[in-house]
């Protein structure tokens, strides 16, 4: 068991390494099946010692909902974001917020944080080093800043935190 | 190949190169880094995506099976744009890139370089408005 660790640090990820190698070169032959287990081997040996232990994903279900709500998300304000660089610029009110964060563990925050640079509209800057605070630059921010606050953590922190469960 | 099928391939890569134009675009207008930020992070994720999916049909329609490249491409594309996105703002922040006159609360970026938390007298200011 401990050999078998000590080799595979990362069984999940092997396996995956693996996988994405086949389907970069579109072909289960084997050779490529080799030298996809001895990436699948080595990376993960090489990248063990990096690793910082995270949450597991709890309800992937949920996860799978949450990626489809934040692809419409994506498409929907793509389009108004389209408007907006497209129209007079003086109609663009930019500004700074400070999105207070229930997330206790980088992960999580990283999915945030990514949601809401995908997310057209807002682009994630930095994290507070009590990892309590996110701060986020919106492109067009509405007259009370608390909308955007509010929609960001009830529409995409809510999800997450149930999706990893804290 | 069927007439639909070109259709709506044509259909796809014009939204796609429309997107990504607009991208283009608004990178150029735009005054600030941050504001600038928007418009190329946004574009590429959708025009990509809709130049990926009709490449998608284009190769099912030629050789029958869905080929699995542009799923991956889209995968990595994902991953990697907020990272990005994130790393240009960071940067700006660091440098203290000139931010646009009229954006508000522009205080928090001091606090932001230094990864401290808002200042509680502006929360409480903030409350007041």
């Amino acid at each position: 068991m401990n050999t078998l660790s000590r080799v595979f640090p990362m069984p999940v990820h092997s396996v995956m390494l693996l996988i994405v190698w086949l389907m970069i070169n579109s072909s289960i032959g084997f050779g490529h099946i080799l030298l996809g287990a001895i990436l699948g081997i080595a990376i993960p040996l090489l990248c063990a010692p990096l690793r910082v232990p995270q949450p597991a994903i709890k309800k992937p279900i949920k996860a799978l909902l949450y990626i489809l709500l934040v692809l419409k998300d994506i498409v929907v304000a793509n389009i108004q974001v389209a408007f907006l660089v497209m129209g007079p610029l003086r109609r663009i009110n930019p500004g700074f917020v400070a999105v207070p964060l229930d997330l206790p563990d980088e992960l999580p925050i990283t999915v945030l944080a990514s949601t809401v640079t995908m997310t057209p509209g807002t682009v994630s800057g930095e994290v507070s080093k009590d990892k309590k605070w996110l701060y986020v630059h919106v492109l067009d921010m509405p007259e009370n800043e608390q909308e955007v606050i509010d929609l960001i953590k009830q529409r995409y922190e809510s999800r997450v935190k149930e999706i990893f469960g804290c | 190949m069927s007439f639909a099928v070109e259709l709506i391939i044509s259909v796809l890569l014009i939204i796609g190169g429309l997107f990504v134009l607009v991208g283009s675009i608004g990178l150029l207008r735009l005054q600030d880094i941050y504001v600038r930020l928007h418009a190329p992070t946004k574009a590429t994720t959708l025009g990509l995506g809709s130049v990926l999916i009709g490449s998608m049909v284009y190769m099912y329609h030629q050789q029958g099976f869905l080929s699995i490249n542009e799923l991956l491409i889209t995968l990595f594309l994902v991953i990697t744009a907020p990272v990005t996105a994130h790393i240009l703002a960071k940067a700006a922040m660091h440098s203290k890139a000139n931010i646009l006159e009229r954006t508000r609360n522009q205080h928090l970026v001091e606090n932001a370089r230094k990864q401290l938390p808002p200042e509680q007298n502006d929360q409480q200011g903030e409350k007041k408005d």
